[in-house]
């Protein structure tokens, strides 16, 4: 109710015109009733009694009729364009608000919540929310038909009322009955009608796997079992239908039977005339279908509430990011110098399908304005997070971040995007143009930094070969392009803002190594001439750390060791093991060692196969 | 339909349907025919009992007639020309007792059709998912993501729901027409001339909105389309908004995206609200017609009073049926459109077929590779591997290098079947790949790809994917072979940590650990690796090269490298440059190949590794 009332508030007017047109609409057909048994009592018995025809009142008859079918329509105008355009304007106030919220809301509610269930709060959910808004003016305006109807009964015939007292309420009683079975039923169908997309969405993602693996038949199975229970729900669903959906449909027949009798025992005693036993019966024939429809709104009422549910949860949640208002100094294009003090990071409890424990603890350590440092340690480490933290995609637990000095919590929004970039391991490309990007509609970006973007990048080229070049669309997530050309979007994306702090985690992954050489000769040079910026970069790769004016060593989430790259290769054992791996294999390689021949789980344990 | 074809017709079918003019309605309206006959076809368990339903159905209309009839016969008989309360009675008893006849025929119709129905579509769903399965791997990323799960979800969705709901009414509501039709020429054919003249119209102009408004709702699906893509970008590039500050920009692509969405619903309902309107003036000069004709008539005695009275019930029947079963038929239409699509993706011949029972299983122990002048071009692109031919003996352990865009990923693809060449065979062990039954190929060959895709569950069902049977104790036993224990105990609940979506919970590198324990406990006789440690620091994939090579002593793999270390470790390594084998040999005896395409490669490999 109370979403109803929202509505209401929130589109008044149109609301207004649209029970409006469905009162008018209602009360014709009452109208019409009373004038069909009019024109019977009036009109056709004397005709047929006397033979002949009284023109006047036929065609005024006629007139009658036509008259109240235009009003008739004029409310179904009113009715269905208000209703349809205050929810299709609700709907789309509602999107626009829930996408909103996502915009908002940090990283960390993001991570919490499956895309798919985001996808589906600000598509379906909204919709669910307000689909019963548009058959609310009708249920209103067929709320007064029967108020209407109930009251001509009264003063036609208070015999002939009673059984409209009897008929009517049977009826809304049987249909509410009708909906509070439903409701269950359609809120299974409908939960596993989400399951099973759910596992069609997993099962078709991992299809390489799956084919791969040769388990079509196991994830048909999976798929089956799911589908199976959707089916029976169906079944259920249907079955109650075909219970009360004839029933609904006999019980005005049957109150027109009762009109008949009833009405023929007053007709004897004189107390109405024909024309009235005429436009009761007709009465309820009319009214048989609103009443009936109303109840279709009833039903969809429970979809409505929990619809508006998940939309809540997300207007309601809570832990966005205020972005604080210091500014630095615009004028200052030097690179910028990152900190962290004593910052520690764990993901909170709620994230419950995470991990639960410390991610980081205690890391100090700072990029001094126009230096590179190198961030290394083993997989699982706390690198990603480390880099996340740089550019405030997430707050810390306790310690601080600060860019020139400044908290990154206390920098305006626009302040950070300006100054700090990141290059993420997994490159997102926006399903647009080339162009858009890269330079994302961010101001000073012309086609001619653009293409120094890309160049630096080593990009260029494969751009350049692209059939519209600049105006290429990039698809879906960027699936035309492979991985390594998506990295090199992204980074030129990230150097075309001329960042004063560039963050790379590993972000040259895919990256055949000679081209990786050729990018990172052109990033120093960019580190080295013109403006340059402070770079914090995650590798692995000798070739990259050695840039490195400092390297930052972290194991399970804390900073083991710093120090150049020497230092550290010499007093640093866990350090000297990483990153000269490669050498120690090809020392080993040259060595030839042999190796027993192991069967996999053939340590101690039987595998019956 | 052609094999080849396939992928890109259902693609462009899809949206064809979306965009749906004024000019293709005919076209659409005459293939729901034949889309109803492939389904029947398809589904011959619906046909089952059918003509038991219609049956009950036709019943069940005659219910919706009964009481015009009995207002006719009540007041012709008992309340006009002198009260006869016992002919009255007699009348709505009888009709009583035919109304209890027609409700309980009408429960027993839909009982059958619902339950006829949604077993059939259960079948048909079922057997949807699985044959997207068995599509080739070409033609599944050919698919837009998300239009093959619509097949298997929102698609079947939509023609249950219409089943459930428009369906009936449809049928129920065509059926009232005829019977009302029927009722009505008995009483007067003059009156039913008047009837069809009034509607006749109408509906034509209505059928006119129909395609208009087929066209316009074809708009808002694409519109909705495009809305989801917006949202779906603004929700999986969350860290990209944020770290570039363009939530601003963002918004105004989403309020775009919504705006479209909403001015699209609203064009639709103006055009619908006009179709309804043109059915209830026809009802308002059906009956003002009625009310004319049969008075003149009714004065001429040609027409009794319960006659024209039961008339002006009867129009009221019939202008129900008009206005539903038009709303009903968009519907309808969308239904018949979804049911297409899927009997589309279930008409596609998987192009990498299984040849089933007919096929032949692999030779036992491990497996040598022959490539017979192998080529393969993807369809419509160019060729990325020209003529190879090779033989790779079993047991050895090979690595393939080459430049990003060199095809060395190709050779991994065709060793696994995952696409076939366009020219020349792949054989192991002598056998053509081809006549390779899938179940025994799948379980001898098995490959870690560079995404190791990991499902929503732990880790530990992750690994046992291919093996459900493993125990937690075997399975902890293998991350031990793989040196794997110490990061397995690093995790939260070992085993038993959950990956989250995609395995997102976990970093990267992690994620292709786990992939790789997947495979392993697989237990394959030929295991190729696509860059399948890419991810992984580099102490970790040297320390897990040297337990695979370990662990793979016996058997045959295939590692497709861009770290040379795999090379250096390999028994034999294979250059491959623009589509061919420029080299082959150990790392040793490549290198002594002075301004060689491995020597460059290796050259720069030092330069970053040094």
């Amino acid at each position: 109710m109370a979403v109803l009332g929202r509505a209401i508030r929130e589109q008044p007017r149109i609301f207004a015109v649209a029970v409006a047109g469905s009162v008018l609409f209602g009360l014709m057909v009452v109208a019409s009733a009373f004038v069909v048994g009019a024109v019977v009592g009036e009109v056709v018995v004397p005709a047929v009694e006397t033979g002949s025809v009284a023109v006047g009142a036929l065609a005024l008859a006629a007139a009658a009729l036509l008259g109240l079918s235009v009003l008739r329509v004029v409310g179904i105008f009113g009715r269905r364009l208000g209703a349809g355009y205050m929810q299709f304007r609700l709907q789309a106030a509602y999107r626009r608000r829930v996408t909103r919220r996502y915009l908002e809301l940090p990283l960390s509610w993001h991570h919490r919540n499956a895309t798919g269930t985001l996808l589906s709060n600000a598509n379906s959910d909204v919709e669910a929310a307000w689909q019963p808004i548009a058959p609310l003016p009708f249920a209103v305006g067929t709320l007064v038909m029967l108020v209407g109807a109930v009251a001509s009964l009264f003063a036609v015939d208070w015999a002939l009322a009673l059984v409209g007292l009897a008929v009517f309420p049977a009826l809304f009683a049987l249909n509410v009955a009708y909906s509070r079975r439903m409701a269950p039923r359609q809120a299974r169908a409908q939960r596993l009608r989400a399951e099973v997309s759910g596992i069609a969405h997993e099962s078709f993602d991992g299809a390489l796997v799956v084919k791969t693996m040769g388990r079509e038949a196991q994830e048909t199975a999976r798929f089956a079992a799911r589908a199976g229970q959707l089916r029976d729900a169906l079944i259920s669903v249907g079955r109650l239908r075909g219970i009360f959906d004839p029933m609904l449909e006999t019980l005005p027949s049957l109150g027109t039977l009762a009109v008949l009798v009833v009405g023929a025992y007053r007709l004897r005693q004189g107390a109405i005339e024909v024309s009235e036993l005429v436009s009761v019966a007709f009465l309820f024939t009319v009214l048989a279908f609103p009443v009936r429809a109303i109840g279709w709104v009833l039903a969809e009422l429970p979809r409505s509430v929990a619809g508006w549910d998940r939309i809540r949860r997300v207007l309601d949640a809570t832990g966005e990011m205020p972005y604080g208002d210091t500014r630095l100094d615009q004028a200052v294009t030097e690179p910028a110098t990152l900190t962290f003090a004593d910052v520690g990071f764990a993901y909170e409890p709620a994230e419950a399908h995470l991990p639960g424990t410390q991610v980081l603890g205690e890391v100090s350590f700072t990029v001094p304005a126009g230096k590179t440092v190198a961030l290394v340690g083993p997989t699982g480490a706390g690198k990603s997070t480390v880099t996340a933290l740089a550019v405030r995609l997430v707050d810390p637990l306790s310690g601080t971040v600060s860019i020139d000095g400044v908290d990154v919590r206390d920098l305006a929004a626009d302040v950070l995007a300006d100054t700090v970039a990141l290059v993420a391991q997994v490159p997102f490309v926006f399903d647009d143009t080339v162009r858009a990007n890269i330079a994302l509609d961010r101001p000073g970006i012309d086609d001619e930094a653009v293409w120094a973007a890309l160049r630096l990048a080593e990009a260029d080229g494969f751009v350049a070969a692209l059939p519209d070049g600049l105006d290429t669309m990039v698809g879906e997530r960027g699936t035309s392009l492979s991985g390594g050309q998506r990295q090199r979007l992204t980074l030129a994306r990230a150097l075309a803002g001329r960042p004063r702090l560039l963050v790379l985690d590993d972000a040259t992954s895919a990256v055949d190594p000679r081209v990786e050489a050729a990018i990172l000769a052109g990033l120093r040079s960019s580190a080295d001439g013109g403006p340059g910026a402070s770079i914090l970069v995650v590798a692995y790769r000798r070739a990259t750390i050695a840039l490195a004016d400092e390297v930052i060593y972290l194991e399970q989430g804390r900073v083991v060791a710093r120090g150049t790259h020497t230092t550290l290769l010499a007093t640093v054992p866990g350090y000297a093991d990483l990153v000269t791996a490669y050498e120690q294999a090809e020392v080993d390689h040259d060595r030839k060692d042999t190796y027993d021949e192991v069967t996999p789980l053939a340590s101690g344990l039987e595998v019956d196969r | 339909m052609s094999t080849s074809s396939a992928p890109t017709s259902s693609g462009q079918r899809q949206r064809r349907v979306e965009s749906v003019t004024v000019d293709q309605a005919p076209e659409q309206a005459e293939s729901t025919w034949r889309t109803l006959r492939r389904g029947l076809a398809l589904s011959p368990e619906l046909r089952v009992g059918l003509a038991g339903t219609l049956g009950l159905a036709l019943v069940y209309m005659v219910g919706r007639v009964a009481v015009p009839v009995a207002v006719q016969q009540g007041i012709d008989r008992g309340i006009v020309g002198g009260l006869d309360l016992d002919a009255l009675f007699t009348v709505v008893s009888v009709t009583a007792a035919v109304l209890v006849v027609t409700t309980t025929c009408g429960y027993l119709m839909m009982r059958r059709l619902f339950t006829v129905s949604e077993t059939a579509l259960a079948g048909v769903r079922i057997r949807a998912f699985r044959h997207v399965h068995d599509l080739s791997m070409l033609h599944q990323q050919s698919e837009r993501r998300g239009s093959l799960v619509s097949r298997v979800t929102s698609d079947v969705d939509q023609i249950t729901q219409f089943l459930q709901w428009g369906g009936v009414i449809l049928l129920v509501n065509l059926g009232q027409l005829a019977v009302t039709t029927a009722v009505m020429l008995a009483y007067s054919w003059q009156l039913t001339l008047v009837v069809y003249a009034a509607f006749g119209p109408a509906v034509l102009v209505i059928r006119l909105l129909q395609r208009r408004l087929a066209a316009a709702y074809g708009v808002v699906r694409q519109r909705t389309g495009a809305l989801l893509a917006a949202v779906g970008e603004s929700v999986v590039g969350a860290p990209v908004i944020r770290a570039y500050g363009i939530a601003g920009r963002t918004a105004r692509r989403l309020d775009d995206a919504i705006d479209g969405q909403r001015r699209a619903q609203q064009k639709a309902i103006r055009i619908s609200i006009l179709g309804s309107s043109v059915g209830e003036l026809a009802a308002g000069l059906a009956l003002a017609g009625v009310v004319v004709l049969g008075v003149l008539l009714g004065a001429d005695r040609t027409l009794s009073i319960g006659e024209i009275t039961a008339f002006l019930f009867l129009v009221t029947l019939f202008i129900q049926p008009v206005q539903i079963a038009t709303e009903v038929l968009n519907e309808a239409q969308n239904a018949i459109a979804g049911w297409r699509r899927v009997l589309d993706v279930l008409d596609v011949d998987p192009d990498v077929a299984d040849p089933g029972t007919q096929g032949r299983e692999l030779p036992g122990g491990p497996l040598d590779i022959r490539f017979d002048g192998v080529r393969f071009a993807y369809p419509g692109g160019p060729t990325v591997l020209h003529d190879v031919s090779l033989e790779i003996p079993a047991k050895s352990r090979v690595a393939v290098v080459g430049e990003t865009g060199s095809g060395k990923t190709t050779f991994a693809k065709l060793v696994t079947r995952l696409m076939d060449p366009s020219a020349g065979a792949v054989l192991l062990s002598g056998v053509p790949l081809t006549d390779v039954r899938f179940d025994s190929l799948r379980s001898r060959v098995v490959m870690v790809p560079q995404d190791g895709f990991l499902f929503d569950a732990t880790v530990a069902d992750n690994v046992r994917f291919a093996r459900p049977e493993l125990t937690d104790e075997q399975l902890a036993a293998a991350f031990t072979e793989l040196g794997l224990a110490d990061w397995l105990d690093g995790l939260p609940a070992g085993l038993h940590t959950g990956v989250g979506e995609r395995g997102e919970a976990l970093s990267v590198g992690e994620r292709q650990l786990v992939a790789l324990a997947r495979a392993y406990v697989a237990d394959p006789d030929l295991l190729v690796l696509d860059e399948a440690t890419s991810a992984v620091d580099p102490a970790t994939e040297v320390r897990l090269q040297r337990t695979l090579d370990a662990v793979t002593r016996g058997r045959t793999t295939l590692a497709i490298a861009h770290r040379l270390s795999t090379a250096q470790n390999a028994d034999e390594v294979i250059v491959v440059d623009r589509g061919r084998i420029v080299q082959r040999g150990s790392h040793d005896e490549l290198l002594r190949e002075p301004d060689s395409v491995y020597a460059l490669l290796y050259a720069s490999w030092l330069e970053q590794t040094r």
